[in-house]
């Protein structure tokens, strides 16, 4: 067992966890906290593949990651603060009105 | 003692990963937003120590500053925000518990099949620095300096848009 075998599996265990998190839990700065996790592990195998092959272009494709990543939460957190002004409270199954 | 020495990187590295794993799990069954908070960035730390292991130094700088020293700190500030004792979010799971255990023991499956069955097209590299942050700058800059931009573009985009969000909700109340 390499140690790339054993982040890879980190990172996959992180990407299927922060899956279920976003699936299971109903608080809904909770779900956007998993949906981090599921970005770092990718990046976790992004890292660990460009080091496996001594190539920069999975730090630079983490780097652009950690930028999208911002921007997400830039427009997730004010969307999020809105939807809980208007329903008065975080927890999911309060907006359902919003299926189409 | 020597035996200890000669194998401190692969140690640390289980720790730091075991550390990871414990605290993504954290995540799923605390009930608090803050604790949660707490959970993902004591992961992302633990992450930032594997990235520093590896020898993607300014990696693992990044990782502390822009996830643990941005973004997460944004949100702890949103979750301060919130009234802590909103008892509205009462339930901790959704009614898609299983279904989602389901999917998730299919993931990790797939997911895992792959990673041990293409066990040969990885070398298994050493520790330490493979390239350093000359060589990252200098192909970020020549070589996908596109990227770059678009990203500063999607910046502007997403501050725009979170601008214009605020702005309809006030439209909406005046």
């Amino acid at each position: 067992m390499t140690d790339a075998q054993v982040l890879l599996t980190l990172a996959v265990a992180l990407f299927a966890i922060g899956f279920l998190g976003v699936v299971v839990r109903r608080h809904i700065l909770i779900m956007l906290m998993c949906m981090e996790l599921m970005l770092n592990g990718v990046n976790l195998s992004l890292v660990t593949f460009a080091h496996e092959q001594g190539s920069p272009l999975g730090a630079v494709l983490v780097f652009l990651i950690f930028v999208v990543a911002a921007a997400e939460i830039a427009i997730a957190i004010p969307i999020a603060l809105l939807l809980v002004r208007r329903k008065r409270t975080v927890d999911l199954y309060a907006y359902t009105d919003l299926k189409g | 003692m020597e035996w200890l020495l000669e194998h401190l990187d692969r140690l640390l590295l289980y720790v730091f990963g075991a550390g990871a794993l414990v605290s993504a799990l954290l995540m799923l069954v605390l009930r608090q937003p803050m604790r949660v908070a707490l959970a993902l960035i004591s992961a992302m730390v633990f992450l930032g120590g594997i990235y520093g292991l590896l020898g993607v130094h300014f990696i693992a700088a990044f990782q502390v500053l822009i996830y643990v020293g941005a973004i997460m700190v944004f949100m702890v500030y949103v979750i301060m925000m919130l009234d802590p004792r909103d008892p509205s979010c009462a339930e901790r799971f959704s009614v898609l518990v299983l279904p989602a255990v389901v999917a998730f023991v299919l993931l990790v499956g797939v997911l895992g099949y792959v990673v041990w069955a293409g066990a040969p097209a990885l070398a298994g590299g050493a520790y330490g620095s493979v390239y350093e942050l000359r060589q990252f700058a200098a192909s970020f800059l020549k070589e996908y300096w596109l990227h770059f931009e678009l990203t500063s573009v999607l910046l502007v985009v997403a501050v725009v848009a979170a601008v214009a969000v605020i702005q309809v909700h006030r439209g909406r109340h005046d």
